[in-house]
């Protein structure tokens, strides 16, 4: 069995598994002379999520986006099953992003929006898949509802059935528990878990390291655009607290 | 949940169905808030009406006059419009779901300047009679050629308008930069389609104006081309 993790002489931190679904090699993201991301690698198996946790300015969202196709990177590759992001729209078709944004429109529709996303994705018979996200989220009731009547929670919950509705086996997710209560937040854990235990893979990137490891296989601290601590996650047994002293330590007191 | 949700399958991108899909999303937005649509119209009824109320016709026919009038309103009411195109893809960030989407980055932009260009024409529908009418224009059996003059023309202004309306997205002084970076491109569309309006106005032969048309059509086709060709490299931030 592979190490779970690994670091090699350029990257800074790699979570190696057999039979990765997503990989990035050597990552560098600069802006002007400035590194969001330096040298970030990593790989990820199907049913994997990854907590990444950093403090403001870590470049967790500039990797996300590196992730997710939605910028080039200066150095290094992604790869997701194999295929490189940014990529054809096959391998973009199996891309979900969930942020704190809602990123819907508010004077459309729930149905207008999650259909909107579905007929975008390229899914046949993107009414059906519709409903039927809707209906598993729990909010096929306010289907017909414009989304800037919907309170940020169900909000949200829209957000998440626009993100899933196409069955991404990469799903991105940058803070997405910021606004939520705590009915929201535990639905949002529990659609995550589904996914996870269905094959998909998970980025989560979050400052709330309870909520972040709750689902985690693996967790890393990023800090100056490199991964400065890196481990797998046990779902039993795992020291929440001393992960937390560990984090307050390599963040807050430069310890990295 | 599912991660690939049961009977769910996949068709490869269209471009042109993609196109549509996006304009009519736009369009609806619009249609339910008629937010720059309102905002346009009541520029352009204001802006004849001043013209309207600042014009000495002893001094200057009318013929003169409204064409440059007519392009000037089309030109900055249009603008209006353009601005909202990329604003409420980033009100609530929906434009990273957009591009992390199999849609094109080409069906994007050719969606965005499609939806332009319905508004731009909705406003000209609004604003070409009202011109007419309060200066006093008989414009006859030409009317049709007036018409496939401002359809060159907003084919051209839609095109240029969304490309930049998308650079200036980027930036915090969207709504200055705007006009700052489209005016100097209109005026190679406007120069040809007020002289050609006017020609149509005078009552002179079409022939006399295919000068203008060549150039309007040419511009069309040049900048629509490189518009769609540029448009992805203005999304990588």
């Amino acid at each position: 069995m592979q190490s779970p993790y690994e670091t090699g002489a350029t990257a800074v931190a790699s979570i190696l598994t057999a039979g990765p679904a997503l990989t990035a090699e050597a990552l560098v993201r600069a802006f002007g002379g400035r590194r969001a991301v330096n040298g970030v690698s990593l790989a990820l198996h199907e049913g994997a999520c990854l907590a990444l946790f950093g403090p403001n300015g870590a470049g967790k969202t500039t990797l996300l986006r590196l992730l997710g196709g939605l910028l080039k990177p200066s150095a290094g590759t992604t790869r997701l099953h194999g295929q490189p992001l940014p990529g054809d729209a096959e391998t973009r078709r199996m891309v979900g992003l969930i942020s704190h944004h809602a990123m819907l429109y508010p004077a459309l529709s729930v149905r207008e929006n999650v259909r909107f996303a579905a007929e975008c994705q390229g899914v046949i018979n993107a009414d059906g898949a519709t409903t039927r996200v809707l209906t598993q989220l729990g909010v096929l009731d306010r289907a017909d509802t414009a989304v800037r009547y919907l309170s940020r929670g169900l909000q949200q919950r829209v957000s998440i059935a626009r993100a899933l509705v196409h069955g991404p086996q990469l799903v991105l997710l940058d803070e997405p528990y910021t606004g939520l209560d705590e009915t929201g937040a535990q639905a949002l854990t529990d659609a995550l878990g589904a996914l996870k235990a269905n094959g998909a893979t998970l980025v989560l990137v979050t400052h709330n390291l309870s909520e972040g490891l709750a689902l985690a296989t693996h967790s890393a601290i990023m800090q100056h655009g490199k991964f400065v601590d890196e481990q797998p996650v046990s779902p039993s047994g795992f020291d929440v607290p001393g992960y937390q002293a560990k984090y307050r330590a390599l963040v807050h007191e430069g310890l990295a | 949940m599912s991660a690939v949700p049961a009977g769910a399958t996949h068709r490869a991108p269209s471009y042109l169905s993609d196109t549509w899909r996006i304009a009519r999303k736009d369009l609806l937005i619009e249609f339910r808030t008629r937010s720059a649509f309102l905002a346009a119209t009541v520029f352009a009824v204001l802006a004849v009406v001043i013209f309207r109320f600042t014009w000495d016709p002893t001094a200057i026919p009318a013929m003169d006059l409204a064409p440059g009038v007519l392009w000037v309103i089309f030109t900055f009411s249009g603008l209006l419009g353009l601005n909202r195109s990329f604003g409420l893809e980033l009100a609530e960030h929906a434009y990273d779901g957009l591009l992390a989407s199999q849609v094109s980055r080409e069906a994007i932009f050719t969606g965005k300047a499609l939806a332009n260009l319905v508004f731009v024409i909705c406003v000209q529908a609004l604003a070409l009679p009202a011109v007419a009418l309060f200066f006093d224009l008989s414009v006859g059996p030409s009317w049709w050629i007036i018409v496939g003059i401002v359809l060159l023309a907003s084919v051209g202004l839609s095109a240029v308008g969304t490309l930049f309306a998308a650079i200036a997205s980027n930036t915090r002084l969207a709504e200055l930069l705007l006009p700052m970076m489209t005016l100097p491109f209109f005026v190679p569309l406007v120069i040809p389609a007020a002289q050609a309006t006017a020609v149509v106005l005078r009552g002179q032969p079409i022939a006399d104006g295919m000068a203008w048309l060549k150039v309007l059509l040419a511009f069309d086709l040049v900048f629509v081309s490189a518009c769609i060709v540029v448009f992805p490299f203005t999304i990588e931030e």
